[in-house]
C-alpha cells in the first residue's frame, strides 16, 4: 500500500516530509487538495511493501472515510483493518501499519505492541503514519520504550478536509483545548502550513486582517514560511482578495448560544461528524439509521441549511405539495410521454422525495425534543442574559436546570454565558452554582470548574476589591520582576470578558420596532431569531467595510486584544475585482453552522463571496466537553 | 474471517435484496484504473519525468471524473444496518471488530454483509468530495474557478518543495547549526542534534528562538532537551520567567504523566492550588472504591482554596457512605427479603455516584429509615447541608416513581402553631405537577397540586395540559369567563359528564359573566 500511506524516506530516522502528489488526488473520489490525498507520492517506494494490517485512530477514520475507501486501501495491500484502541493487537500479519494522530497514548500503545512481540521473539514490520504531522514528543516516548528503530515514522499532511463548496475544515477538533486552555502552540505549525498551502494554491491574499494571540502568532510563521519558500507565490494573480484570521476566545458568546438555524440546529441535535451525520430510528421512520452526507450537493437541504427553523417547515411542505403535483402528472399521460417522464424525471423526483423524507423527519425529531426540554424557556433566558436583564431570573433557572440534573453540559454551558455575559459571577452565586453544580453532576467536577476558570469560560468577579483595582495591581505585578509569579487567577482576572460594552458599542443587540420578521432577515441577528448578532462575524463585517481596524480601537481594547489586532495590505495591482470579493474567514479554535450562516448572508447582502477555513466546527455542547474533565 | 480476505461477487440477485440503489462501477474498473500504466512508479529522481508523468495523470483523472459524473450515480449509498455506507472505512472496521465475536448483532452484519457484493460501490461522486465544485459556475478565463483548476497552472513544485531542494540536505548532520537554523530545522520535523547546545547561554538562547518561531512542537522539542541536561531547579528558574516555555512543559509533564516533575515544578512556582488540583485528578485513575477513598483521604488536607477543601472533604464523606451502604444494599438485595429490592431491584451500583443521585437512591430504598443511619436521606441531607429546595426536589421524584403518593403528600403538607395544616412547596407547585404528570401520577392527585399553582393563568395552563377538567371548569367560573368556558366545551367528549358540568354552569342565572 505504498501510495496510500506515503513515501519511506530513505533514512527512517529522518523522516522526510513525503509531499503529496496533487494530480492523483481526483482519483480516490479525491478531497481535490493536494496535500491530503491519501494516495501519497511515490508509488514506487513502498514503505511497507506486500500485505499488511493497518491500525487506524478512530478520529482520523470519518475524515478518511471521505476522501478514500476500503477498495482504496485494498489496492495498497491493505488485509485487514482495525481501530487503535487500548487493546492487544490480534493481527497475525507480517507488517502492521498505524494511521494516528501525534499523540503519546498512541504512542505507548505501538510501544506496546512492539515490546509483546520482541518478548515473544517476533519480529515484524511496524509503520506508524503520523496525521498530519509528526510531534517531537512522540519520537521520545518511542525512544524510550525502546522501540525507536523498530518502527519507522512518517507523516501524511492531511490538514484540510473540504466539507462543502465553502467550508474547509482541519478536522482538529483538540486545537481548541490544547491552545485555549493549556496553552500549547503545537497546531500553529499545521495551521500555517495549511494557510501556506491555499496561497500555493490561489495565490497571494492581498489583504490580511487577524485578531487574536494565535491568529497573530500563526499569521507571523505562515509569513516566515512565505519567505523561506521564496519566488513561489511571486507573480501569481491573486484570486481571493482578503484573509481574515479570528482567535475563538475573541468570541466565546456566539459558540456558546442555542443554534436556531437549521443546520446549525441538526448539529446541536444530532451532532454532524465530517460533513454527515447519522439519522436514527426516530427520524427514518424505520428500524435502521441513516447516514446522510449534509452539503451543498443536497438540494433540499441547500435551501433550508441556513435559514431560521421557524421558516423550515413551511419551505418542506410546499416543496412537498410541489412534488406532489409533479408525480401527479402521470395521470392522464400516454405511453410516450410515460415513457418520458420515467427517463428523465423519474429519478430526480425520486431523489426529491428521499431528501424530503429525510429532512421531514429530522425536523419532527428536532421539535419532538425540544418541546420535551422546554426550548422556548430556555431561548428566553439566553436571550435575557444576551440583553442583560432579568440576571436573577435568568440565575434560578439556571439553578433549576442543575438541581434537576438535567444535562451537566447545558447546565455548564449556561453558567458559561452567565459568566461572560456578565464579567463573571458575584462570588456568593459563583460558590452557589458550583456547590449545586457539584452535588448534581459530581464532585470530580471541580476540576472542570478549574479548566473554566484558565480558560476565562467561567470566572468569578474578584470579591471586595473593585476590579480596577485589582487590574492594577496586575499591572504593577506585570512590571515587576516577579512577572512568572502572576497566577493563571490573575490573569484571568485582568482578561474581562466585558461583552456589554462591546456589545454596545458594536450594536449587537438590534433594536426591534415590532416583530422580526424572520422570514425576511434584515441582518445577521436572524441566526439567533432577531436578538443577536454575532460578534465575531460583526468584527468581520466592519473590519471589511473599512479595510483596516481604524476606528474600533475601543472595541479592540475592550477584547483585550490591544497588540493583537493586525492588518497587512500588500499593493496588489494584479487582483481582479473578483477576487477582493472573495474572503476567506480562518476561525481557530472553531466555528459554529451560526456563524457560517450569519457569514453567508452578508455576503449575500454585500456581495461577497465567504470560504471558510477552520479547525474545527464546533458547538456549544463540544466547547464545554473539550473542558470537562470527566470523561463520559 | 476479515472483510477484506474473501471476494463476494455482486449479482443482480444480491441488488435487489439489498433494496438500494447500487453504483455501476465494479472492482474491475477500478483496478483497471489503478493498475493502468499511468500510475508508474514515482521517485525522487528524474524529476522532469515525473512531471509531465504527473501532468499526464492528471488528464486521465479528469477525463474519469466526467465519467463518473455522466454515470447513473443514483447517489443512495449502499448502507449497512447502522447505517455506515457499505465500504466505508468506519464499516470495514466495524466488521473487523464484529466478526470476532459472535454477538448477534455480528451474526446479523454477517448475514446482511452476503447479500451485497464486498467491492462494487465505492466511487463516490467526485463532485461531493472534491474541492472542485468550490466555486463552480465561473467561465471566465483566468478568474477563480476550482481548485482542481488552480492545480494546474500553479508550477507543481510548490507541492512538493522538498523534491527542489539539494539532496545534500537531507544527509546534513552538521553540527554547526546556528539556533534559528536549528528550530527552522526541528520545524520541518528534521532529526537535529541539540548536543551542542552546552552553556547555559547556548541553551536559553535556543528556546528563545523556538519561543519567537510560535511553533509548540518545536518549543516542545527544545524543553525536552533542557530538562534532560538541565537540573531542575535551574529548568524552572529559567522557565518562570517565560511563561509560554512553561505552560509547554506544563502540558508536555501532564501528558506523558510525569506527575513527580509536575508536583515538583507547582511547588517551586508556589502555585499552591494547582499543586492540590494536579493531585487531586490522580483519583480518577483509581478504579477500587477503597483505594480511590483512601486517596481522596490523602486530598483533605492539601492547600485548596478554602471552598474547594470542604468539597474534597465531601468527596471523601460521599465515598466513604457509598461503600457502606452499597455493601449492605448488595447483601440486603441478593438475601431476597426486603420488599423493596425485590420489588425494584437495583440496577446500578451507587458508588461515584454524585450526590444529588445519592439521595434520591436514599428516598427510593430508605425513606423510612431513622436519621441515624447513614443510608437515610434525613442523614444526607444533614451531613451534606442539602438545601430545602433540592431536596424536596429529590425527594419527590423519587416518591413519585414508586407511586407513594401518601408521602408525596405528607412532603409538603405542614403544621403551624395552631395545629392547622398547610400545603407549601419550596420549588413551587408548577413544578410539583410537572414531576408527578411525568410520573404518571392519576387525575386526582394532578388536580390537587395544580388547584395549589396560585398564578390562574400557569394554573389553567396546567389543568388544560394534563385534562384536568374540573380545575378547567371551575377557574373559568370562577373567572366568570363564559367563552373561555364555551370554547372549553367543545374539546370535551360528546355526552361525557364534564359536558354536564359545563352546561350546568352555563345555564346557571347565578353567575354573572363578564363576557
Amino acid at each position: 500500500m505504498a501510495s496510500a500511506i506515503g513515501s519511506l524516506p530513505q533514512h527512517p530516522e529522518t523522516t522526510e516530509k513525503s509531499r503529496p502528489v496533487p494530480e492523483n488526488s481526483e482519483a480516490n473520489g479525491g478531497a481535490g487538495c493536494p496535500a491530503q490525498d491519501p494516495d501519497v507520492g511515490s508509488h514506487g517506494a513502498d514503505p511497507l511493501p506486500g500485505k499488511k494490517d493497518l491500525f487506524i485512530e478512530a478520529d482520523l477514520m470519518s475524515p478518511l472515510d471521505r476522501i478514500a475507501n476500503v477498495s482504496i486501501l485494498k489496492q495498497h495491500e491493505v488485509d485487514k483493518l482495525y481501530k487503535v484502541e487500548n487493546k492487544p493487537a490480534l493481527s497475525s500479519n507480517e507488517q502492521l501499519c498505524f494511521l494516528v494522530r501525534p499523540r503519546i497514548k498512541n504512542m505507548r500503545y505501538v510501544a506496546s505492541l512492539v515490546n509483546a512481540d520482541k518478548l515473544a521473539g517476533r519480529t515484524r514490520k511496524y509503520k506508524v503514519i503520523f496525521s498530519p504531522q509528526k510531534f517531537h514528543a512522540c519520537e521520545m516516548v518511542l525512544e524510550e520504550e525502546g522501540v525507536f528503530g523498530d518502527v519507522s515514522c512518517d507523516e501524511w499532511a492531511f490538514s484540510l478536509l473540504p466539507l462543502d463548496v465553502d467550508l474547509l475544515s482541519m478536522e482538529l477538533p483538540e486545537f481548541f483545548r490544547d491552545y485555549f486552555l493549556e496553552g500549547d502552540q503545537r497546531w500553529i505549525n499545521t495551521v500555517a502550513q495549511a494557510l501556506h498551502l491555499l496561497s500555493t494554491l490561489y495565490g497571494p491574499f492581498p489583504s490580511c486582517y487577524g485578531i487574536g494571540r494565535c491568529s497573530k502568532m500563526s499569521y507571523e510563521l505562515w509569513r516566515k514560511m512565505g519567505e523561506e519558500e521564496d519566488g513561489e507565490t511571486k507573480g501569481r494573480r491573486p484570486e481571493i482578495g482578503h484573509i481574515f484570521l479570528l482567535d475563538r476566545d475573541v468570541d466565546f458568546v456566539t459558540a456558546l448560544c442555542s443554534q436556531v438555524v437549521y443546520e446549525g440546529l441538526v448539529d446541536d441535535t444530532f451532532r454532524i461528524k465530517c460533513g454527515s451525520v447519522d439519522f436514527g430510528p426516530e427520524v427514518t421512520s424505520s428500524d435502521r439509521s441513516l447516514k446522510v452526507l449534509l452539503n451543498a450537493e443536497d438540494k433540499v437541504f441547500n435551501e433550508i441549511r441556513n435559514e431560521h427553523f421557524s421558516n423550515v417547515f413551511g419551505f418542506l411542505s410546499q416543496k412537498a405539495r410541489n412534488l406532489q403535483a409533479q408525480y401527479d402528472r402521470r395521470r392522464g399521460m400516454d405511453i410516450k410521454q410515460m415513457k418520458n417522464f420515467v427517463s428523465q424525471e423519474l429519478k430526480g423526483l425520486k431523489q426529491e422525495h428521499r431528501l424530503l423524507s429525510v429532512h421531514i423527519g429530522a425536523c419532527e425529531s428536532i421539535m419532538k425534543k425540544k418541546t420535551k426540554q422546554d426550548f422556548q424557556e430556555l431561548i428566553k433566558t439566553e436571550h435575557a442574559l444576551l440583553e442583560g436583564f432579568s440576571i436573577r431570573e435568568s440565575t434560578s433557572y439556571i439553578e433549576e436546570h442543575i438541581d434537576r440534573q438535567v444535562s451537566p453540559i447545558e447546565s455548564l454551558r449556561l453558567m458559561c454565558l452567565l459568566s461572560i455575559t456578565e464579567n463573571g459571577l458575584i462570588p456568593k452565586e459563583y460558590r452557589s452554582l458550583k456547590t449545586q453544580y457539584l452535588q448534581s453532576y459530581g464532585p470530580e467536577h471541580l476540576l472542570t470548574f478549574s479548566n473554566l476558570r484558565r480558560a476565562g469560560l467561567l470566572t468569578e468577579q474578584a470579591p471586595g476589591d473593585t476590579l480596577t483595582a485589582v487590574e492594577s495591581k496586575v499591572s504593577k505585578l506585570v512590571t515587576d520582576k516577579a512577572a512568572g509569579k502572576i497566577t493563571d487567577a490573575f490573569s484571568s482576572l485582568a482578561k474581562r470578558s466585558n461583552f456589554r460594552a462591546i456589545s454596545k458599542k458594536l450594536n449587537l443587540i438590534p433594536r426591534v420596532d415590532g416583530e422580526y420578521d424572520l422570514k425576511v432577515p434584515r441582518d445577521m441577528a436572524y441566526v439567533f431569531s432577531g436578538a443577536y448578532v454575532p460578534l465575531s462575524c460583526r468584527l468581520i463585517e466592519q473590519v471589511l467595510e473599512r479595510r483596516s481596524w481604524q476606528g474600533l480601537d475601543e472595541v479592540v481594547r475592550l477584547l483585550n486584544c490591544g497588540e493583537l489586532a493586525f492588518t497587512d495590505m500588500t499593493k496588489e495591482d494584479k487582483a481582479s475585482s473578483e477576487s477582493l470579493r472573495l474572503i476567506l474567514v480562518v476561525f481557530l479554535g472553531g466555528c459554529t453552522f451560526s456563524e457560517i450562516s450569519a457569514l453567508r448572508f452578508l455576503g449575500r447582502e454585500k456581495g461577497y463571496r465567504f470560504i471558510f477555513l477552520t479547525t474545527a466546527v464546533t458547538n456549544s455542547a463540544r466547547l464545554m466537553e473539550a473542558m470537562s474533565e470527566v470523561k463520559a | 474471517g476479515p472483510l477484506l480476505q474473501s471476494e463476494r461477487p455482486s449479482t443482480p440477485g444480491a441488488r435487489a435484496r439489498s433494496g438500494l440503489g447500487l453504483m455501476n462501477r465494479t472492482k474491475g474498473d477500478e483496478e483497471e484504473y489503478w493498475n493502468s500504466s499511468k500510475f508508474k512508479a514515482f521517485t525522487f529522481d528524474d524529476e522532469d519525468d515525473e512531471l509531465s508523468q504527473l501532468k499526464e495523470s492528471k488528464r486521465a483523472v479528469n477525463s474519469l471524473r466526467d465519467f463518473v459524473d455522466d454515470e447513473d450515480d443514483d447517489d443512495l449509498e449502499r448502507v449497512n444496518w447502522s447505517g455506515e455506507p457499505v465500504g466505508s472505512i468506519s464499516w470495514s472496521i466495524k466488521e473487523t471488530a464484529g466478526n470476532s465475536g459472535s454477538s448477534q448483532e455480528g451474526r446479523e452484519q454477517l448475514k446482511s454483509r452476503n447479500s451485497f457484493s464486498t467491492y462494487t460501490q465505492l466511487p463516490k461522486p467526485a463532485s461531493t468530495y472534491s474541492l472542485s465544485s468550490f466555486f463552480r459556475g465561473r467561465t471566465r478565463p483566468g478568474s477563480f474557478q476550482s481548485l482542481s483548476d488552480a492545480l494546474s497552472d500553479v508550477p507543481p513544485k510548490s507541492y512538493a518543495p522538498e523534491l527542489g531542494r539539494p539532496k545534500g540536505e537531507y544527509r546534513d548532520y552538521s553540527n554547526d547549526w546556528s539556533p534559528s537554523d536549528t528550530v527552522r530545522r526541528l520545524r520541518k520535523g528534521k532529526v537535529c542534534s541539540l548536543e551542542r547546545f552546552r552553556s547555559l547561554q547556548d541553551k536559553l538562547q535556543l528556546l528563545e528562538e523556538a519561543v519567537s518561531m510560535h511553533d509548540g512542537n518545536v518549543i516542545t522539542a527544545v524543553l525536552i532537551f533542557l530538562k534532560r541536561t538541565l537540573s531542575k531547579e535551574i529548568l524552572f528558574r529559567e522557565l518562570e520567567v517565560r511563561q509560554v516555555a512553561l505552560r509547554h512543559l506544563i502540558h508536555f509533564l501532564k501528558e506523558i504523566g510525569d506527575q513527580k516533575l509536575l508536583l515538583d515544578l507547582f511547588r517551586f512556582l508556589d502555585r499552591t492550588e494547582e499543586l492540590a488540583l494536579s493531585h487531586y485528578r490522580e483519583h480518577l485513575n483509581i478504579q477500587d472504591p477503597e483505594k480511590r477513598k483512601e486517596f481522596l483521604k490523602t486530598c483533605i488536607g492539601l492547600p485548596f482554596s478554602a471552598e474547594d477543601s470542604a468539597h474534597i472533604q465531601d468527596h471523601y464523606t460521599l465515598l466513604e457512605r457509598q461503600i457502606i451502604i452499597e455493601a449492605n444494599d448488595r447483601h440486603l438485595e441478593s438475601a431476597g427479603q426486603t420488599e423493596i429490592f425485590r420489588k425494584h431491584p437495583r440496577k446500578a451500583s451507587i458508588l461515584n455516584m454524585p450526590l444529588v443521585t445519592t439521595l434520591f437512591y436514599s428516598c427510593f430504598y430508605h425513606y423510612t429509615e431513622a436519621e441515624g443511619t447513614f443510608s437515610s436521606p434525613v442523614n444526607l441531607k444533614k451531613t451534606f447541608k442539602i438545601p430545602d429546595k433540592q431536596y424536596v426536589l429529590t425527594a419527590l421524584a423519587a416518591r413519585a416513581k414508586l407511586r407513594a403518593w401518601h408521602d408525596v403528600d405528607a412532603l409538603f403538607t405542614t403544621k403551624n402553631w395552631l395545629g392547622y395544616t398547610k400545603k407549601r412547596a419550596p420549588i413551587g407547585f408548577h413544578r410539583v405537577v410537572e414531576i408527578l404528570h411525568k410520573n404518571s401520577a392519576p387525575v386526582q392527585i394532578l388536580q390537587e397540586y395544580i388547584n395549589l399553582v396560585e398564578d390562574v393563568d400557569t394554573k389553567l395552563n396546567l389543568a388544560t395540559k394534563f385534562k384536568c377538567h374540573d380545575v378547567v371548569i371551575d377557574t373559568c367560573r370562577d373567572l366568570k369567563d363564559r367563552q373561555q368556558l364555551l370554547a372549553y366545551r367543545s374539546k370535551v367528549d360528546k355526552g361525557s359528564a364534564e359536558e354536564e358540568k359545563i352546561d350546568a354552569i352555563l345555564n346557571s342565572s347565578q353567575i354573572r359573566w363578564k363576557n
